[in-house]
């Protein structure tokens, strides 16, 4: 059961953390109408990793004593535990430390600019459509039927952040610039996208097979780079660690913020 | 023949039908209507900031993508109050350029800050509450597009009067130090809300024309009495107190008595010197500076795309 539960996590903790980086932006936009289709894609973002966060907590719940104590090693969370307190989506977002927070390091990256923003959802977006496609075949159907309600957004998402790739890509000098310069700084973090931790290994059937949707990203980034006139950066060496927790610098100051609430003011109702 | 057309909008008004954007109408009353649903459309987009403080801190993931979908609402509400205002032959970058260079208003209750999670309940109940108060009778002002927005955005307000009430009795029925929390937020926008409702008639420049224009349907003054009557029953349930030692019922008027508002404090945030308005101002001048190379890339490319579209049909 841990290994589902821990690929489970993998799947809402890159939801929560891009739908929180997004979310960042609001208010902020650069023009009304694309501040209020942010705000909009983090929603889809925060709605998907609710849904798995609740069946994450389920199936924690679910498990024996022994098993749980060695899921998650924060105090406030092992503290709950011990207590009898059964686990629900706000803990598993709340009260984790980033050691135990499997997303990918890509979507933690800082939102730097309307070019690191759009490089980063499309190169993630590329890869979530086509992981929900496979993950539609699941053989568990509760994580088969959040993979379809969310693939009808992450379609809108990935047509939005294409056409913001083509845009910057295919737009002034210093568009081109920017985007090129976000693309460079943001390669490093796709290899990890395909690739399988020991956990995605373990829960065949239920999880996809990350390396078959590496040539399916790679076309697809092919085709959108090439109407944007970019060029598929090449001979990169490639970053990885955010699936087995170990994260760049930015996630625990993600965490700090996000979590200060339940932390300051712990066990209580909101 | 001026008198004539004037004459046709006098009689309008008079029998209560709506004027559109092609009728003809005095130079005043477009004047009042661009300033009125500008100030209105930047005091939403404004409005955005002290809650999207803190949509990164919120509570529990319900709260965020709650507070979320409200933000939006208002970027949404900023949108049709543009639009609203375009369609008096005035352009969205213009009125931007207005609200950036501090010569058009935005409503100065978003120049208080919003200090803790039970900010997010107390300007959803108290802010918004008064909001609805003012924009209940503007769905009947005699401008139709500014008439059509208010309908569906008074909709989308009374949702977020509901959130930000539920958020206040959770915490107000949750811990003692949530309870504190709740007081505290009451304490700081309570008055602040009442002055939302402008000053008194008696000294309202604005308020005497716009009523005779059917703009403006009830009074300020009017409109704040029937705010307090409502709010504090709320606050009742709540179990919460309102931070006026003055507040008493009368039974005469049959309203609420309350204590004199600070109007040199009202003025002063008005004029630039609340807690927040050098902040507010400058997040929407960096959005929008920091945004300047996005919009032109976004159009740089659409004339590209049409020219090579032309291209194609020419050959």
């Amino acid at each position: 059961m841990k290994n589902k539960l821990f690929y489970i996590l993998e799947w809402a903790d890159n939801t929560l953390i891009l739908g929180q980086r997004l979310s960042e932006w609001c208010g902020h936009g650069p023009v009304l109408e694309q501040d209020i289709a942010l705000t909009n894609i983090a929603l889809d973002h925060l709605g998907c990793a609710r849904n798995l966060y609740t069946y994450a907590a389920e199936i924690f719940n679910g498990m024996d004593a022994v098993d749980r104590s060695e899921c998650f090693a924060s105090v406030a969370f092992q503290r709950n535990v011990k207590e009898g307190h059964q686990a629900d989506e706000d803990d598993l977002a709340f009260l984790r430390d980033a050691w135990d927070f499997r997303n990918v390091l890509l979507v933690e990256q800082p939102n730097t600019d309307w070019a690191y923003t759009v490089a980063r959802a499309f190169l993630f977006d590329a890869f979530n459509y086509y992981y929900l496609t496979a993950m539609c075949n699941s053989v568990d159907e509760r994580l088969a039927g959040i993979a379809s309600k969310s693939l009808k957004e992450a379609t809108y998402h990935l047509r939005w952040s294409s056409e913001w790739v083509i845009r910057l890509g295919d737009g002034t000098e210093e568009s081109k610039t920017r985007i090129v310069e976000a693309i460079a700084n943001l390669w490093p973090f796709t290899g990890e996208l395909f690739t399988a931790t020991e956990v995605d290994t373990f829960v065949e059937g239920l999880g996809v097979d990350f390396a078959a949707l590496k040539p399916l990203w790679e076309q697809k980034v092919a085709e959108i780079f090439d109407e944007a006139t970019l060029e598929v950066p090449t001979g990169v060496w490639m970053q990885s660690g955010g699936k087995t927790g170990t994260h760049s610098e930015n996630l625990g100051f993600v965490l700090a913020e996000m979590q200060f609430m339940q932390r300051a003011y712990p066990n209580m109702e909101w | 023949m001026v008198d004539a057309i004037h004459g046709d909008f006098e009689q309008k008004i008079a029998n209560d039908i709506t004027i559109e954007p092609r009728d003809t109408m005095p130079d005043d009353y477009r004047k009042t209507l661009i300033r009125q649903i500008s100030q209105h459309a930047h005091s939403e987009i404004v409005g955005m900031l002290p809650e999207g403080n803190w949509v990164t801190r919120a509570p529990s993931l319900r709260r965020k993508a709650v507070l979320l979908a409200k933000i939006q609402d208002e970027g949404g509400h900023g949108l049709y109050l543009y639009s609203a205002a375009e369609t008096l032959g005035v352009t969205r970058d213009e009125l931007l350029d207005q609200l950036h260079s501090g010569k058009a208003k935005y409503s100065s209750i978003f120049n208080y800050p919003s200090l803790t999670w039970a900010d997010m309940g107390a300007i959803g109940w108290l802010v918004d509450g008064a909001a609805i108060m003012n924009q209940v009778p503007l769905c009947r002002a005699s401008y139709g597009p500014y008439a059509r927005a208010m309908v569906r955005i008074c909709k989308e307000e009374s949702f977020h009067q509901r959130q930000g009430f539920e958020i206040m009795h959770v915490l107000a029925k949750g811990t003692e130090v949530q309870k504190k929390m709740a007081q505290d937020a009451l304490n700081r926008w309570w008055w602040p809300a009442l002055m939302m409702f402008g000053p008194h008639d008696s000294d309202s420049t604005n308020t005497e024309q716009s009523m005779k224009w059917r703009i403006k349907r009830i009074s300020n003054d009017d409109l704040r009495r029937k705010f307090v009557d409502v709010t504090v029953e709320q606050t009742k349930v709540l179990g919460l107190t309102v931070p006026d030692k003055d507040l008493m019922w009368n039974a005469e008027t049959g309203h609420y008595d309350f204590g004199a508002i600070n109007w040199a404090e009202f003025w002063n945030v008005v004029k630039g010197n609340g807690p927040c308005n050098k902040q507010r101002l400058e997040a929407r001048k960096a959005a929008w500076q920091k945004g300047e190379w996005v919009r032109e890339a976004a159009m740089a490319h659409a004339e590209k795309r049409k020219a090579r579209k032309e291209a194609l049909v020419a050959a």
